[in-house]
């Protein structure tokens, strides 16, 4: 076994999850194919949430197949940098409406 | 990115038999991943037979005014390679007798050869009514000698199939060379103008996309409207259709692989994305192709490995179509890239 946590070829093995587990395996890559098919979104579209979610949820993996399917699809670094960008956003935005809880208790419990 | 062919920086991969040597090793010696030879057994594909053939497709030399990162034919100014008028004439006696319909001009530049013209003119006398050439635009605006191309083009309904990595500068420069994006944009406009790609001038201009980069082309309908969009509003720009085609890892897109540490991610991905209906069409069942010497091959790709096909008759010169119709086509590795996805081709996808 490798001794770091993340190895770039283990993004290859992904499939192999199903067998351990074939019917929760087939059910999920079922459900991943079909998400990310052209829909009322664009699969374009989706290929830039999808990057933009892997830098949220700091998926090494993710980040490596999402970058690779953008340039696949002709998709800018522009284009991909913004995304980062909005997933960025999104996550300090998070971190700083709980800013409007520590005001309100500091206020509740300040005379 | 060099300006200077493997050849003649005398690099190990400009030898066919090291390329071979390559793609058998590694991971396919090691039986990590299955050959193609094998994934055909598998599906009882093997061996693979031609159809009927469709295209002649006769490669004028490697001679070319570009030094592409990504060209599998190792083309550029300092190759040499030129087919002669003798071979030429061979291969006019073939094209009377032949049940191909289209003649695939390519090389190199194939305008570069200095009896292009005379051999399409003649090409056409011997009955080819499908003219394809494949050029890489700059030619049409390197020197005033071929600036009357586009006119030249048009007189023979040469159907212009021409290579533009990308619609942005950047990564189309990064691919062909500085500067050449603008100038591509530039002989663009110039078969535009005569009537190329414009709607109902029967004139018909195609555009070749290829990544630029270790990845595959995905999805060529989605990058055709892509391309049609900002060629058109940056431009003014038209074209026909965008054929999407794979890199094959041979030549000097297997010297960046191997440079740049992918080339086992990029094997990888060639096996996973095999799709057996690409393999009913791929382009060496109704395809021969023609050296510059006058050398017969199963495709453009075996003809830079030099991998002869399998036949008795291996030379233009004593052309025999049944003989070299009743044939094995030899496969390797490389031909992992055709299957791919949706398959490539000269034509683009095949599945």
């Amino acid at each position: 076994m490798a001794k770091n946590y993340y190895d770039p070829s283990d993004l290859r093995k992904f499939g192999e999850i199903t067998e351990w587990s074939e019917e929760l395996g087939e059910k999920f890559f079922d459900y991943y194919g079909s998400v990310f098919k052209e829909g009322a979104l664009s699969a374009r579209e989706k290929s830039l949430i999808a990057l933009a979610v892997a830098h949220v949820v700091k998926c090494p993996y993710c980040i490596d197949a999402y970058t690779k399917d953008g340039l696949e699809r002709g998709i800018t670094k522009e284009e991909m940098m913004e995304a980062v960008h909005a997933g960025a956003a999104i996550e300090s935005g998070a971190t700083l409406v709980h800013g409007v809880q520590m005001m309100n208790k500091y206020k509740k419990l300040s005379m | 990115m060099s300006t200077k062919s493997l050849s003649a920086r005398k690099n190990d991969l400009s030898i066919p038999q090291k390329q071979l040597e390559y793609l058998n090793d590694g991971l396919f010696a090691e039986g990590e991943l299955p050959t193609f030879k094998h994934k055909l057994e598998q599906e009882n594909s093997f061996p693979l037979q031609p159809k009927p053939l469709e295209i002649l497709q006769i490669n004028l030399g490697y001679m070319c005014n570009q030094v592409c990162s990504h060209c599998h034919v190792d083309a550029g100014p300092d190759r040499k390679e030129i087919m002669t008028v003798e071979t030429m004439q061979h291969c006019l006696q073939a094209i009377k007798t032949t049940g191909a319909h289209t003649l695939d001009l390519t090389g190199g530049a194939p305008e570069m050869n200095p009896n292009f013209r005379w051999f399409v003119e003649e090409a056409s006398k011997a009955g080819i009514k499908d003219f394809i050439v494949r050029s890489n635009l700059t030619i049409i605006v390197a020197n005033k000698k071929y600036y009357d191309l586009p006119e030249f083009f048009k007189k023979h309904n040469v159907h212009v199939v021409s290579s533009l990595p990308f619609y942005k500068r950047e990564k189309t420069d990064k691919q062909r060379g500085k500067g050449v994006f603008d100038k591509s944009i530039q002989a663009l406009q110039m078969l535009n103008a005569v009537g190329y790609g414009k709607e109902g001038s029967g004139l018909k201009l195609d555009l070749v996309y290829n990544p630029s980069g270790a990845f595959l082309p995905k999805d060529q309908t989605a990058m055709e409207s892509d391309f049609k969009t900002a060629l058109k509003e940056d431009f003014d720009i038209e074209f026909n259709s965008l054929f999407a085609i794979t890199n094959l890892p041979i030549s000097r897109f297997l010297e960046y692989l191997i440079a740049s540490d992918n080339y086992e991610d990029y094997m990888y991905e060639l096996v996973n994305a095999y799709n057996p209906t690409a393999v009913q069409n791929v382009m060496c069942r109704n395809t021969l192709s023609v050296s510059w010497d006058g050398w017969l091959y199963d495709c453009d790709f075996n003809q830079m490995l030099e991998l002869k096909v399998n036949s008795k008759v291996k030379h233009i010169s004593n052309y025999n179509e049944e003989a070299v119709q009743n044939r094995n086509i030899i496969v390797s590795q490389h031909c992992y890239g055709c299957t791919a996805g949706a398959g490539s081709s000269c034509q683009g996808t095949v599945a």
